[in-house]
């Protein structure tokens, strides 16, 4: 007759690990000692790749220029100041030369950038009709309440794109030329506008409206342009791949930023003999300057830029990465030390 | 009894109807009549059917029905009454309206259908847990309405089978035995011949003893068959109310006759019927208006502290998400200002062209703000924490540790939102009888006629139960706490070290089970393990019993039989006599209702008149002794037969034919015809008897060992008694042979060693009431003749009862010599923590006694103040008595409480004791249960005016102030005015001052409870250690409750057992309720219920303080999880789905499972080292501070969160969900990183859900990305999880960001653990280093021993060893303590005699302060002599002390603890006052042992030198 042999009663709870809570458990005890080895291991560790990355994104070549035109800064500043205070900017054109000393290594990828453009903001970045710009023709005809005020326009017609982001479309264009010995005649460099947006982006997020008879433009009939827009949104490109709603310059600017400062791809060169990069000599950049962004007091960039494997030039993540390591090593020594005293004192104790 | 429905019914009325009607009219009263009449419009042609028909439907109608619906919803209703139940929560209103806000245009953050999911969820988890709660009540009440009953069909004319719910009132319902009652029953007929029923009323107010229950008058005639049909009474009764103690109705027959109802002819619903074969009833009350159920107001919503302060900090985070909405809101105003006249491109102007105002626009944002950062109040934080309070729940339920097996129950959390609250209690009230106690009484010892007969083998008996018990818990906790060893494993050796040791632990574990077995067996006795039946007996006393039996039974035949006996053996036979049949036991055999089959020799009620007296009373010898003869001879073929004694009579038949001519006719009516009856009967049955061989010349079937109690057939029977200690003092009899057989209510029949069963007639019982304290039985002895009132009550009441003894003959001073003994040996009792009770013996004339009769008729009779006149015609009877002995019960305490108490103590808890028992028993128990130590001060409070006691109050205030300071103890004695009688020894001044106790008596308590004294009484009070009141109401315990909950803000907890409990587990905090002994009333209105005391050192110290620190790090972590968004302008960089789910679904999951399962410290850790228990009191986890720290923390490691990916991503061609999205990856990494470092155990389930949650997250993301291009406006992240798969900034960001974000905490958690390590972490790494280390203190401690007493082991055995030695020492013993002057009844009698508010009273209690202060003053001198004495006496032999030692250590008392409350004898009722401390328990205690017994040694020199030698 062991306790155990008796019967067992109706409510005697069951004896398992789990409801006893009684499961194995690792029980850390956070302390100098488990900490030492963890702040000198994370902050090694820490160390070495920041190390890395800040190597690597050394490596990363970056070229800018910025043609906002303030204050006579570039040639670009006579298109500033003609633009300045007009509705649509008349037509203006400069260019931007610079040379290069040696090979700047490829790819390399044209972005252009502005400063100071709020295109997170709230009321800008839901103005906009996902359904308008995957092609439902419903949608074309009535575009999403969002898109106002630039969902109708004055005659009441539809805007296609609609929205304030649409109408905001980024218009500067930038040609490239190269000048291979010094005096000689500048050739053109193949920039390669296609592929840069994300490939879903360009493929299944943007569609064009069904083709009627065969065209796009009667497809878009009975649309107007956004009131910022010269042209139609159809004839955004003589390339049928690239035009309407799946121009690939619209669908990178559709995908709105992040922050005030960014940059968006404009083109990659990587065709004929500039696929490994752009060669030592002279070149000139020709913009059609029609962006107005000094009224806002932002900025427009042009940026050539390699690119590694980590992505393009960000020199911050390897210094954080260095920063956070060394933290890490320099709190590991004040453990060391408060390890040290903290030991001596425990053995006091147990003697 | 007839008087009050008399004075009810008006003169004039001719028939019951009109009355009826009148009744209805007045609403108040209730009129029920049999379901099984026809409708009344046949019964009576005056009215027609038809309107006979609606009156009945009226008259049914509003009566409820017997179906039990405890549901709060019906189907239909449930979802417009949960919802708006759960509106009631603020939070939820909130969460809503942010939701609703979301569909408007100009301020919509979030899909607006999507805003309003998490809030759906959480109504819908709520709602689900409501439907689960209600539906299980539903299964439950299902089950109990469907319960089977016999009621009367009118079609079938017989009783048949139905469900409990379709009983209705009116009905008539026929109960057997062991049956439970249905409804609220009326009793109208049973089987027992005296139209008595017994019912249990454990599940109604606790109290396991049975109750009697009586036929309505006028119905206890009709023993043959009950024919409801016949019934035509109506009954009126009062509306239904809850009160369990008052029933008042009157039934009115057919003939207009009425007759009173009262409580005593209700069935509750509930009880059960127990020793009745059958019953019949009419129902009166049912379903909800039955009183049981009135009673029971269900779970009662208490809010947590926890909860309160969690409440204020979410409104905190109101606060700061409105702050930070008005900050962005008004940057947002000026940043629109500033770009608008610039015509920015990004400026979207309103529709009609015209732009935004930056005032709308701050306006608009603010709202935005508000839905976008509503993250900031954690909407989860009341679903999660009720899922982990529900969780805790479960596990506390669960923890085997509290489960009692022997009476199979576990503990029930009944509240399910105070868990946490466990961890915070600073005060606990506990009540004592049940919860200290068992409230299982033991017979321990007893004095008679001035002897001392110890019991030493009782003692051991009991010390083996308590062992036994002690090595149980060992066992199971062993078992429990080392799963890895092995359990089966470490269960063999236990149980092989068992083994080996033989017959003991055979015993131990046989005795054990048996015990549970019983107690499995058969629960509704109260009074049934064999620790309370088998006592041993003193074998001294055994042997005078046995010979005072002998020389009975030679003298029986003689004149005055009792007068051959020594006055010591008459006063052993008187004393023996009176614990059996002074009582109101009930005889039974188990398993079977009381047996119909009786030998009725005469059927007579107690005497009713006076001629019934002086036909009674003429000479009658020959039916006593008749019947005497016939019973021995009875049990005598009874023993050789081996059968019944029924069996053995030749006229069977006639006895029965006489039985059925006697049993119609009721007592009051034909007493004539049925008493001569008898008296042929008697005759008959002498005949009958006449040739068998007279038994009594040999006393050969005797000589020979009695049967032990429990073999033969007589061991079958079963006591059950009102209360334990009858039961207690009829077991001890029967250890003597002096066996209780059977009772009705005219006779009691004993069965006596060498002289067979002895029937008396019983004549009067007084029942025991608290004002008298003491109940009487008057009866006429069988031997004698003669009329005998024997008395048993308190030794206070008792002792001034007695006959006065003259001191000038030899036979008055040996009298007196007597009571001083036994005095002596009461008060040695109560030292020792039993329960005292005197019996006394009174022989009355023939003329005493008839005219004591007349009067004692007249008050019976009387119509006003009966029962003031009855209570005088008790005290008229019980005076001049002899006294005969008295006993000692223990009212054992609970296993482990001592240890409890100290564990709780140390875990910072007050202790205070509310008792309704008087002051001696109470600070006995106290003493017994280490609530006071011996080396404390003790103060007494006992006032008798609201003056004295604030006078009291402030001098006692004065003595502590002045004490406290510079430790120089004043002597206030003398100065003091009565009632508060000071005995300040000199108290000696130790480096640690003793610590205060405070002992208050109900009176006292309800002055110090006035408004203008309880600031000073609780000041007092906050003083002392622990605190006792007792004699206090359970208003009173509610007031203290409450006013120690209000004044001094703590958490209070409430335990007790009882109904009168139930005001006090109420005002608490945290109510807890004994499930164990006395049933289901505290525990119905308590919030947690344990089956004793001692789990709630675990419930608290473990499962309190678990609950409270994973709360509280929940909550902690929540308001920091929900802190973690840092607002950008208006627009959220991640996207609407990761925003609201991100609380719900990502990161909920790790959390719960650590609120439910974390850990900070191991069980064994915090049992061991209780001081842990503190930082739940002082809400070290959770404070104002910890919040803002861990909000600062949250804002810091947002900003890190928020900064990192915006620097690596700043100047890139990154889109707002590109870099929003590795934002929230980082936050959910940095959430379970930070859960990581707040979990203190990590289990596979920890692990699991945290994986888990990375992985939904992932998947989540990946799936929702990849499932629509142009779904869920305004954001769209199509596809931008995938890409950021490929995309190793992503990785890199997603690495350091939570490093960077945890390290700051990280260093500053390592550097305080090992820099400034909080208790707790010290007991982890204590726990970690050396868990063996541990394991040994709790073997220690399971043994049932405070770590500072390991010297009872040895001294134990060394008295099993010199027991022989040990008669000897008792006299000794005897002999000094008769030598104590102080110990006279009245000086320590006093307070309690001052309770009783008699005037008289002052003069004797001035006299004997007077008598005392002196005594007081020369303690000093006592102990400078005493001193150089003891040191001489150092080299007296140890061997000798040893047994002494053992004689009085009570189980769970050390030997040395109990001496030095010896010295508690002096001083006992007054103010105690002991300064024990330093007392060294080294060697010395064997050497100061061995100075005690010396003869001249006074008393207070002892307790000097107790106090000052050491």
């Amino acid at each position: 007759m062991t306790w155990s042999a008796t019967a067992r009663g109706a409510h005697q709870p069951d004896n398992t690990a789990f409801t006893q809570q009684r499961l194995p458990a690792w029980q850390p005890l956070l302390s100098a000692s488990i900490a030492l080895p963890l702040f000198f291991c994370a902050g090694l560790a820490f160390i070495g790749l920041g190390l890395g990355l800040y190597y690597s994104s050394n490596g990363i070549k970056e070229l800018e220029y910025d043609y906002t035109g303030d204050l006579g800064t570039s040639n670009c500043s006579v298109c500033a100041a003609a633009g300045q205070g007009r509705a649509p900017p008349p037509r203006c054109s400069c260019a931007w030369y610079f040379s290069l000393p040696e090979l700047f290594q490829g790819p390399v990828y044209l972005y252009y950038e502005l400063t100071n453009f709020y295109q997170n903001y709230r009321r800008y970045g839901v103005s906009r009709d996902d359904e308008q710009l995957s092609g439902l023709p419903s949608a074309l005809r009535h575009p999403a309440n969002e898109c106002a005020p630039y969902q109708l326009s004055a005659a009441g017609l539809p805007i296609a794109p609609c929205g304030a982001i649409a109408n905001s479309l980024f218009n500067d264009s930038f040609s490239l030329w190269h000048q291979r010995r010094a005096g000689g005649p500048y050739v053109e460099v193949p920039l390669d506008r296609t592929g840069i947006a994300w490939w879903t982006d360009y493929h299944v997020k943007f569609r064009n409206p069904p083709l009627v008879n065969g065209s796009l433009a009667l497809a878009f009939q009975g649309t107007a342009p956004p009131p910022n827009w010269h042209r139609p949104v159809y004839e955004l490109s003589t390339d049928p791949n690239n035009t309407g709603f799946i121009n690939q310059d619209f669908v990178v600017w559709m995908r709105t930023a992040a922050l005030p400062t960014f940059r968006k791809l404009y083109a990659r060169i990587r065709q004929g003999n500039y696929s490994a990069g752009l060669p030592r000599g002279a070149y000139r950049v020709n913009i059609t300057y029609n962006y107005p962004v000094r009224a806002f007091g932002g900025h427009k960039r042009i940026i050539f830029s390699s690119i590694s494997w980590m992505g393009g030039k960000n020199p911050f993540l390897g210094i954080a990465y260095l920063v956070v390591g060394s933290l890490c090593i320099l709190m590991g020594f004040v453990m060391l030390v408060v390890y040290i005293r903290y030991q001596d004192q425990n053995d006091e104790d147990e003697e | 009894m007839e008087q009050e429905p008399a004075a009810a019914e008006e003169p004039g009325s001719p028939g019951a109807r009109r009355r009826r009607r009148r009744r209805r009219r007045e609403g108040r009263t209730r009129t029920v009549r049999s379901n099984l009449l026809p409708p009344p419009g046949a019964e009576d042609p005056g009215t027609s059917v038809a309107k006979g028909a609606r009156r009945r439907c009226a008259g049914t109608q509003h009566l409820a029905d017997n179906r039990l619906k405890t549901t709060k919803y019906t189907l239909l209703s449930f979802l417009p009454k949960n919802l708006f139940e759960q509106f009631h929560r603020l939070a939820n209103v909130y969460f809503v309206f942010i939701a609703l806000l979301n569909f408007v245009p100009a301020v919509n953050a979030f899909q607006p259908g999507l805003a309003l999911a998490p809030v759906l969820f959480i109504l819908a988890v709520t709602a689900f847990k409501d439907l689960w709660e209600d539906y299980s009540r539903h299964r439950s009440d299902h089950e109990i309405n469907h319960l089977g009953c016999l009621v009367f069909s009118r079609e079938e004319k017989q009783y048949v089978h139905r469900h409990w719910k379709e009983v209705r009132v009116g009905d008539f319902v026929r109960l057997r035995c062991n049956e439970i009652i249905p409804a609220d029953i009326l009793l109208l007929s049973s089987s027992d011949p005296d139209g008595l029923c017994h019912i249990e009323t454990a599940n109604l107010d606790g109290e396991t003893n049975l109750k009697r229950r009586q036929v309505v008058r006028g119905f206890s005639e009709l023993v043959s068959e009950f024919n409801p049909l016949t019934f035509t009474s109506v009954i009126e009764c009062e509306k239904p109310n809850n009160d369990l103690t008052r029933f008042r109705g009157c039934i009115v027959h057919d003939s207009g006759k009425k007759a009173g109802l009262y409580k005593e002819n209700l069935l509750l619903r509930g009880c059960t019927v127990r020793n009745t074969e059958a019953v019949v009833g009419i129902v009166i009350y049912a379903g909800h208006e039955t009183k049981a159920l009135l009673n029971n107001s269900g779970p009662r919503y208490k809010r947590s502290q926890l909860e309160r302060q969690m409440n204020c900090d979410v409104l905190w985070c109101v606060l700061l998400l409105v702050c930070m909405s008005l900050f962005s809101a008004v940057g947002h105003g000026l940043w629109v200002q500033r770009y608008q006249e610039k015509k920015s491109l990004f400026d979207v102007p309103e529709s009609d062209g015209t732009s935004l105002s930056p005032i709308t626009a701050a306006v608009y944002s603010f709202l935005t703000m508000i839905i976008v950062l509503q993250v900031l109040i954690p909407i989860s934080l009341y679903v999660s924490i009720e899922i982990v309070k529900v969780c805790q729940v479960h596990f506390i339920n669960q923890d085997i540790e509290l489960y009692d097996e022997e009476t199979d129950s576990q503990l029930q959390c009944r509240a399910l939102n105070i868990t946490e609250d466990l961890g915070q209690i600073q005060y606990i009230f506990s009540d004592k009888t049940g919860t200290l106690t068992e409230n299982k009484m033991v017979f321990r010892r007893c004095t008679v006629s001035g002897v001392e007969y110890s019991h030493d083998a009782n003692a051991r008996r009991l010390a083996r139960y308590q062992e036994a018990d002690s090595e149980e818990e060992e066992v199971v906790p062993r078992g429990g706490s080392l799963p890895q060893r092995g359990s089966s494993g470490s269960h063999q050796s236990v149980r092989i070290v068992h083994r080996s040791q033989s017959t003991r632990s055979h015993r131990r574990t046989g005795s054990r089970a048996e015990a549970k077995l019983a107690s499995m067996l058969s629960k509704h006795t109260a009074f049934s393990s064999p620790m309370e039946k088998d006592i041993t007996p003193d074998p001294k006393l055994l042997e005078k019993v046995s010979e005072c039996g002998r020389c009975l039974a030679f003298a029986r035949h003689q004149e005055h039989p009792l007068a051959h006996l020594s006055p010591e053996l008459s006063d052993i036979f008187d004393f023996f006599i009176a614990l059996t049949i002074c009582n109101t036991v009930v005889v039974t055999s188990p398993d079977q209702p009381r047996q119909k089959v009786r030998v009725r020799f005469e059927l007579k009620s107690p005497v009713k008149t006076i001629e019934d007296f002086l036909r009674r009373f003429t000479p009658s010898r020959l039916t006593s002794s008749c019947s005497s003869v016939g019973s021995v001879a009875a049990t005598k073929s009874a023993h050789k037969a081996g059968s019944s004694f029924l069996s053995t009579l030749p006229n069977d038949g006639a006895l029965l034919g006489l039985e059925e001519r006697l049993g119609p006719p009721a007592p009051a009516l034909a007493s004539n015809g049925y008493s001569s009856g008898a008296r042929g009967w008697a005759a008959e049955c002498a005949a009958a008897r006449e040739p068998q061989p007279e038994p009594e010349p040999e006393p050969e079937p005797h000589s020979e060992p009695q049967p032990q109690p429990g073999s033969g057939p007589e061991g079958e029977l079963r006591y059950e008694a009102e209360s334990p200690d009858e039961a207690a003092l009829v077991y001890a009899a029967r250890a003597y042979n002096c066996t209780l057989v059977d009772r009705l209510h005219d006779q009691v029949s004993v069965e006596l060693p060498h002289l067979g069963r002895l029937t008396f007639e019983l004549l009067h019982t007084l029942g025991f009431d608290s004002i008298r304290k003491r109940m009487s039985v008057v009866i006429r002895h069988p031997l004698t003749d003669e009329i005998n009132v024997y008395t048993k009550g308190a030794d206070s009441v008792v002792m001034d009862l007695l006959l006065p003894c003259s001191a000038d003959d030899a036979r008055g001073r040996h009298q007196k010599k007597i009571r001083s003994k036994t005095q002596n040996y009461l008060n040695l009792y109560a030292v020792e923590g039993l329960r005292t009770l005197c019996i006394a013996k009174r022989v009355l004339s023939k003329e005493e006694y008839a005219c004591w009769l007349q009067s004692h008729l007249e008050a019976e009779s009387a119509l006003d103040n009966r029962e003031e006149l009855l209570f005088q015609s008790a005290m008229r009877l019980e005076t001049n008595l002899h006294l005969l002995g008295a006993t000692g019960i223990e009212d054992r305490l609970q296993d482990g409480v001592p240890e409890t108490i100290a564990k709780l103590r140390q875990a910072g808890l007050q202790i205070w004791v509310l008792t309704g028992d008087k002051q001696e028993t109470a600070i006995n128990i106290a003493y017994a249960c280490k609530l006071l130590d011996h080396n404390e001060e003790v103060i007494t409070l006992n006032a008798e005016s609201q003056e004295v006691c604030a006078a009291l109050l402030d001098q006692c205030l004065h003595y502590v102030q002045s004490r406290s300071p510079h430790r120089a103890p004043k002597k206030t004695a003398g100065s003091l005015s009565m009632g508060f009688s000071p005995v300040y020894p000199p108290s000696t001044v130790t480096t640690a001052g003793p610590s205060l106790s405070l002992v208050i008596d109900g009176r006292s308590l309800a002055y110090a409870l006035e408004k203008n004294l309880e600031d000073k009484f609780l000041f007092l009070a906050k003083q002392c250690r622990s605190v006792l009141c007792c004699r206090s109401t359970p208003l009173q315990k509610s007031m203290v409750v409450k006013l120690v909950r209000s004044k001094l803000k703590a958490m209070t907890l409430a335990i007790g057992d009882g109904a009168n409990d139930v005001s006090m587990i109420q005002v608490a905090d945290v109510g807890v309720g004994i499930s164990g002994q006395e049933g289901m009333q505290a525990v119905m209105a308590s919030d947690f219920a344990v089956p004793r005391f001692r789990y709630l050192e675990r419930l608290l110290i473990v499962h309190g303080h678990w609950c409270y620190s994973r709360l509280a790090n929940m909550v902690l972590y929540f308001f920091y999880k929900n802190t973690f968004y840092c607002g950008f302008s208006a627009s959220a960089m991640i996207d609407q789905w990761y925003l609201i789910f991100f609380n719900l679904l990502f990161s909920s999951l790790p959390q719960l499972v650590t609120g439910v399962l974390d850990k900070d410290v191991p069980a064994d850790v915090l049992l061991t080292e209780p001081q842990l228990y503190t930082s739940g009191q002082n809400r070290e986890e959770y404070r104002p501070r910890t919040f803002w720290l861990n909000m600062a923390d949250a804002a810091f490691q947002s900003l890190v969160c928020f900064f990192i990916p915006y620097l690596a991503y700043y100047d890139s061609d990154a889109d707002v969900f590109t870099w929003g999205t590795p934002i929230t990856a980082i936050a959910l990494f940095t959430f379970l990183l930070h859960l990581g470092i707040e979990t203190k155990t990590w289990t596979w389930l920890n692990w699991t859900a945290c994986g888990f949650s990375i992985l939904l997250f992932f998947t989540v993301a990946l799936i929702y990305n990849a499932s629509c291009a142009t779904c869920y406006p305004p954001s769209n992240p199509y596809w931008t999880m995938q890409t950021l798969m490929g995309d190793p900034v992503f990785y890199l960001t997603c690495f350091m960001a939570p490093v960077a974000a945890l390290l700051p905490r990280l260093f500053c958690k390592a550097l305080q653990g090992s820099l400034f390590p909080t208790q707790l972490q010290l007991a982890r790494q204590l726990a970690k280093r050396s868990p063996e280390k541990l394991s040994a203190p709790k073997g220690t401690f399971a043994q049932g021993h405070v770590p500072g007493e390991p010297r009872t082991e040895p001294s134990e055995q060394r008295s099993l060893r010199a027991s022989g030695s040990f008669s000897q020492d008792c006299g000794s013993q005897a002999s000094w303590h008769a030598q104590q002057p102080a110990c006279s009844p009245e000086a320590s009698g006093e307070p309690s005699v001052v309770d009783m508010g008699v005037p008289l009273r002052e003069d004797t209690l001035l006299e004997g302060l007077s008598g005392q202060t002196p005594g007081a003053s020369s303690r000093g001198q006592v102990v400078l002599e005493g001193c150089p004495g003891y040191s001489r006496r150092k080299p007296t032999s140890t061997s000798r002390a040893a047994p002494l030692s053992s004689i009085f250590s009570l189980p769970s008392f050390s030997s040395l603890s109990w001496i030095s409350s010896l010295s508690l004898v002096s001083g006992l009722g007054s103010v105690l006052q002991f300064s024990r401390s330093g007392l060294q328990m080294g060697k010395r205690d064997g050497e100061f042992l061995a100075s005690r017994p010396q003869p001249d040694q006074d008393l207070r020199g002892l307790s000097g030198q107790t106090t000052d030698c050491f």
